[in-house]
């Protein structure tokens, strides 16, 4: 088991040479058994796992990943964190999420370089104004913070914003002081190693081909490194679900979709939170490294590639450039493309099944980095409970059929839109 | 990605608007079963990693609706119709 982290580890390590540091999590071999299977070591699983040992009292759980932990959507998300939401079945979830991000390094003993450098939405008319008003308001009721800035306000924090566009003028703003920043893969790592910590295996280069069954219910799985059996199996491969389930026989109100997201070479101190432009979608934060780490939509057909294309790549830096033109001189340094999942009403489901043994974690949208934590609470109550918690009831899979859908957007059934 | 439009020829994906599965084809609202049906036509779908057939709008050109069939893991496209020539039935 990995040491316990302290400025007194830090001290004997620094005069012995460095040499005293174990690996922060065991490579662990596949048992032919657990009492819990999470699928997708990404943070979403690994949280689970973590909470499922910790909340719960179930040590015996493996979480099995197809490569390295951390090498799917949680190693290509733009890190930012936040709990704007408008929604009564959203935004108690996510303010909850918010939370547990405030007390994660303390809680994780491990630095996930949380930082609550506050998140601008900007208002360019008097319509969003209005609506954001009303955002603010139901962020207030659920517990969260909210701020409505006018023009001179979000000048004094924000004075290279365009805000005489012509077409786009910056009227204000609806700010979250709380929200911010993480880094993505320290996200991982810290669940990693408290899992580890309280005896979860952590098998990687695993990949699940099938799935075990006894008559409907699923009692273990088929994976590259050998049949593991399971008293209960939980799914969080957001982005590849319907791949996962399809052995299943099951079809879900999901499609698969390419999300972008960019950075630019490294600069000094300039942008102070998040920025989201509110007449496209752009949105852009600066990584501790310098860089401006940006992106907007998705490419908006059905991939599997995780990879976009240059149509969004010239819509996002438009957006960019209608924003803050002084990036015009920038580089980009990188661009990559993540899978995600994006449901039929954009928003996520945790849920019970849809068959005995199985739980599902799926749907994260563009949205689940922020979700990790409460995602991973909300899924081991789930699981270990065999029922919701009231902070993810509304997540359900057949919310579709019954018509309690949470649309964010107001879109419909049209998960490119989202 | 250019697609291959009947009418206007390979043209960048830019010009054109995407709705999504073209293999799910709008139930009999009288039918015994129309509920179910609708459920499933509204929200459930195969969501493939590789061949997939799909509608797109040629928005900025001859606005016509095409069914395309691409391979999601590779975006390379394998063919363009017109989507009322195709009727396609589920």
């Amino acid at each position: 088991m990995s040491a316990r982290y302290s400025f007194l580890s830090l001290i004997t390590n620094a005069l012995n040479g460095q040499s005293g540091w174990t690996p922060a999590w065991r490579d662990a071999a596949p048992k032919p058994a657990y009492d819990v299977i999470i699928v997708g070591g990404g943070g979403h699983g690994l949280a689970t796992a973590y909470y499922l040992a910790k909340e719960h009292g179930i040590h015996n759980v493996a979480v099995l990943e197809k490569g390295h932990i951390g090498s799917g959507n949680s190693g290509r998300n733009t890190t930012i964190i936040r709990s704007n939401y408008l929604l009564p079945g959203n935004e108690p979830f996510y303010e909850w999420s918010m939370k547990l991000w405030e007390g994660l390094e303390q809680d994780l003993n491990y630095n996930a370089m949380v930082s609550q450098r506050g998140i601008i939405n900007l208002i360019h008319s008097d319509a969003q104004r209005d609506a954001y008003a009303r955002r603010g308001n139901a962020m207030r009721l659920a517990g969260a913070d909210a701020e409505l800035l006018d023009a001179p306000q979000v000048r004094q924090l924000c004075p290279f914003l365009n805000f005489d566009n012509a077409r786009f003028p910056i009227k204000g703003g609806l700010m979250q002081k709380r929200a911010g920043t993480a880094r993505h893969d320290a996200v991982v790592w810290g669940y990693a190693r408290g899992a580890d910590r309280l005896g979860v295996d952590i098998i990687q280069n695993c990949e699940v081909t099938g799935f075990l069954r006894q008559g409907d219910a699923v009692v273990g799985v088929e994976t590259t490194r050998g049949v593991i059996r399971a008293g209960k199996v939980g799914l969080a491969v957001a982005g590849s679900s319907s791949r996962v389930t399809r052995s299943l026989g099951l079809r879900l109100p999901i499609e698969s979709h390419a999300l972008q997201a960019f950075v630019s070479e490294g600069l000094k101190p300039l942008i102070p939170g998040v920025i989201t432009f509110g007449m496209g979608h752009f949105y852009v934060s600066q990584s501790d490294k310098g860089g401006l780490v940006f992106g907007g939509d998705i490419d908006g057909y059905n991939s599997y590639a995780q990879r976009g294309n240059m149509p969004v790549v010239e819509d996002v830096l438009e957006g960019g450039m209608a924003l803050m033109p002084m990036i015009g001189r920038l580089r980009l340094l990188r661009a990559w493309g993540g899978l995600v999942d994006m449901s039929m009403d954009g928003s996520p489901i945790i849920d019970v099944g849809p068959l005995p043994g199985l739980y599902l974690n799926a749907a994260w949208n563009y949205g689940g980095f922020k979700a990790t934590p409460a995602s991973g609470w909300c899924f081991a109550h789930t699981i270990a409970q065999d029922s919701a918690h009231a902070l993810n009831a509304a997540f359900r899979l057949d919310r579709f059929r019954s018509g309690h859908v949470i649309d964010e957007k107001g879109v419909g059934a049209q998960p490119n839109l989202h | 990605m250019r697609i291959p439009c009947p009418y206007c020829g390979a043209r960048d994906a830019h010009e054109f608007a995407y709705l999504g599965d073209a293999t799910v084809s709008r139930p009999d609202p009288a039918a015994p079963d129309a509920e179910d049906a609708f459920f499933t036509y509204a929200y459930l779908r195969d969501n493939p990693d590789g061949e997939h057939r799909e509608y797109w709008y040629h928005a900025n050109g001859c606005r016509q609706w095409l069914v395309v069939t691409r391979n999601t893991r590779t975006h390379e496209i394998l063919g363009a119709s017109l989507a009322r020539a195709s009727e396609v039935t589920a």
